[in-house]
């Protein structure tokens, strides 16, 4: 009987893991079916679930149409730099804020982490269209530093507080500067926080989409922006679409599952998100 | 040299002394950052507030008004239904969130078969383009042809208009972003029940106590402060949202989904009201302060 109502239980909650993992399975699959169709399988009604045969014309149309590769690179510099920028300038920030216990610089990085995106760009807007910056990718890389930099101080200021300070102190006494020591004995032990950090800005650079929808001119586009320019401006095509809205999400996918223990020990410790 | 200097001045005297020298030099690693946080970030916090005083068009001059915009503001009806739009959608996307946060938690808790690939599959849909997620649900929710209105059928619903209808379009918003932020909740949460005391659980076990009374008696009270946090993230978040609100609906149909992010969004680049605009910013930031210090407060409360 006991053994009846475990078997009971455990199939329940089985039932239950399935219910909660589902909603994410069933979007990313009917991406992948909806990109993997032609135009009339995915107007069909019931839907046709399974693409038989799967078809690539989609993404050879992706690529062959609205300058994929050249937004793809702009996404690439764009994400790339804000991330390698926001690590040079925030491992060292988040070094000196946790030494110093400077409490309200933190609190200037929190304020910064609440305030909506949008409110930023009016000012730099305005100051981008006084410099004559607009059309180029540099005004994106820098108000994505508004992004990447307090999640790297935010994460680095935390993973440094923790490291035991004997270390350090013992480079200093033997004489080394406080450089050297930052340098040469808190950085390699930093390793494991400044890799969670790099992953999470670049992934959160690389998904933001309104910085760049009022900054980018034709020519400075990144994915997100492209992609919503096709839902906009073009008929509606679900393969296309579909095949687009895939590519630009998958290497954050990739990047997600090969770097999950980083990615959750991240963002169980600080609750931190972009934009 | 002057590292040199210090190092050996300090040597003579006490710890505290030299923690302070120290840490006074320790500035230099902050400097860079800082001007960097300066330029943009503080700098357009602080012009925000000059240009809200000031009615400001683009390429026209700027005109100082004072106050002007923020009692348009206060009889703007549009701005005051995105007020009251908002809160609604951030009420809806901080509670569902929160209890399916609490029971994802308590499931990844436990120990099962393949808990670490479900558990990867579950934080997926935050860490997903939101954009690139939009244009799927777009063609999902399509009245004839989307895919849910096919799986309502199936289960004996009848079907839904969802983003095309004034009143089914918050809700409809609201369940993206319950797919989306949910994981955020649970990996908090998750974090919390690692950190929780076996003990209890084990005089409770010895007292008889069910598993639900453990839960409500032990669990709860425990994992409150964590509670809180994912509860402050959460609301934050909510007020916040607006890649996925503009992507799918700009607002529509109508202005039934414009909330307070695409009011704002619209003044500011499609109307080109900058002054308009940043008094906007202002009072959308004051409200997101009010309710994060709440939130702080209760926090401060729970942990007393």
């Amino acid at each position: 009987m006991r053994k009846v109502k475990r078997i009971v239980g455990n199939i329940g909650f089985g039932f239950g893991v399935l219910m909660l993992v589902s909603p994410a399975i069933l979007v990313f699959l009917w991406m992948l079916s909806l990109s993997l169709k032609n135009e009339l399988d995915n107007t069909d009604y019931p839907p046709i679930f399974i693409p038989n045969p799967p078809v690539w014309d989609n993404f050879a149309a992706v690529f062959e149409r609205n300058d994929f590769v050249k937004y793809a690179i702009n996404s690439v510099i764009v994400s790339f730099s804000a991330t390698g920028l926001a690590i040079l300038l925030g491992v060292p920030a988040g070094y000196g804020i946790a030494k110093m216990r400077a409490t309200k610089a933190a609190v200037v990085i929190l304020i910064a982490r609440i305030t909506p995106g949008l409110s930023y760009l009016i000012p730099l807007f305005l100051l981008f269209q006084w410099i004559g910056l607009t059309g180029t990718v540099v005004p994106i890389i820098i108000t994505h530093l508004v992004i990447t930099v307090p999640i790297v101080v935010w994460i680095m200021m935390g993973f440094f507080e923790g490291l035991p300070a004997e270390l350090e102190e013992a480079a200093l006494v033997d004489g080394a500067t406080i450089w050297q020591a930052f340098r040469h004995v808190a950085m390699p032990l930093a390793k494991p926080g400044i890799t969670v950090a790099t992953i999470l800005a670049f992934i959160f650079s690389w998904n933001n989409f309104i910085f760049a929808m009022v900054l980018a001119g034709r020519e400075s586009r990144t994915l997100p922006v492209a992609v919503n320019n096709m839902l906009t401006f073009e008929q509606i095509s679900w393969g296309p679409l579909s095949a687009a809205a895939l590519l630009v999400t998958a290497p954050v996918l990739v990047l997600t599952l090969l770097a999950q223990k980083q990615i959750v020990a991240g963002l169980t410790a600080g609750g931190v998100k972009g934009g | 040299m002057d590292g040199a200097a210090s190092l050996a001045g300090t040597a003579a005297t006490t710890t505290r002394r030299r923690r302070r020298n120290y840490s006074r030099r320790y500035w230099w690693f902050v400097v860079p950052c800082g001007v960097v946080v300066l330029a943009t970030i503080i700098f357009p916090w602080v012009f925000t507030l000059y240009m809200s005083a000031h009615d400001f068009k683009l390429g026209g001059g700027r005109e100082y008004v004072g106050f002007a915009n923020y009692l348009k503001l206060v009889e703007d009806e549009r701005f005051l239904l995105s007020i009251l739009r908002t809160l609604y959608f951030t009420a809806l996307s901080v509670v569902l969130p929160m209890v399916l946060g609490l029971l994802a938690a308590l499931a990844f808790h436990r120990k099962f078969p393949l808990r670490g690939l479900a558990r990867t599959i579950f934080i997926l849909p935050m860490m997903a383009t939101p954009v690139a997620v939009a244009l799927v649900w777009t063609m999902m929710f399509h009245p004839q042809l989307g895919v849910l209105n096919w799986l309502l059928q199936q289960v004996g619903l009848p079907p839904s208009l969802w983003v095309y209808a004034p009143e089914t379009v918050i809700p409809t918003l609201v369940m993206i972003e319950v797919w989306h932020w949910t994981p955020l909740v649970m990996l908090i949460l998750l974090g919390g029940l690692a950190s929780l005391p076996i003990d209890p659980y084990e005089a409770a076990k010895i007292d008889g106590a069910t598993a639900f009374q453990a839960f409500w008696h032990i669990t709860l009270p425990l994992l409150a402060p964590f509670l809180v946090v994912a509860l402050i993230i959460r609301t934050i978040d909510a007020l916040k949202a607006f890649d996925t609100i503009y992507v799918i609906t700009q607002g529509g149909p109508g202005t039934a989904s414009e909330t307070i992010n695409i009011f704002l969004y619209l003044q500011a680049f499609a109307y080109y009201n900058l002054g308009y605009a940043s008094a906007v910013v202002v009072v959308f930031f004051s409200i997101i302060i009010l309710l994060a210090m709440v939130l702080l407060w209760t926090r401060a409360r729970v942990r007393a």
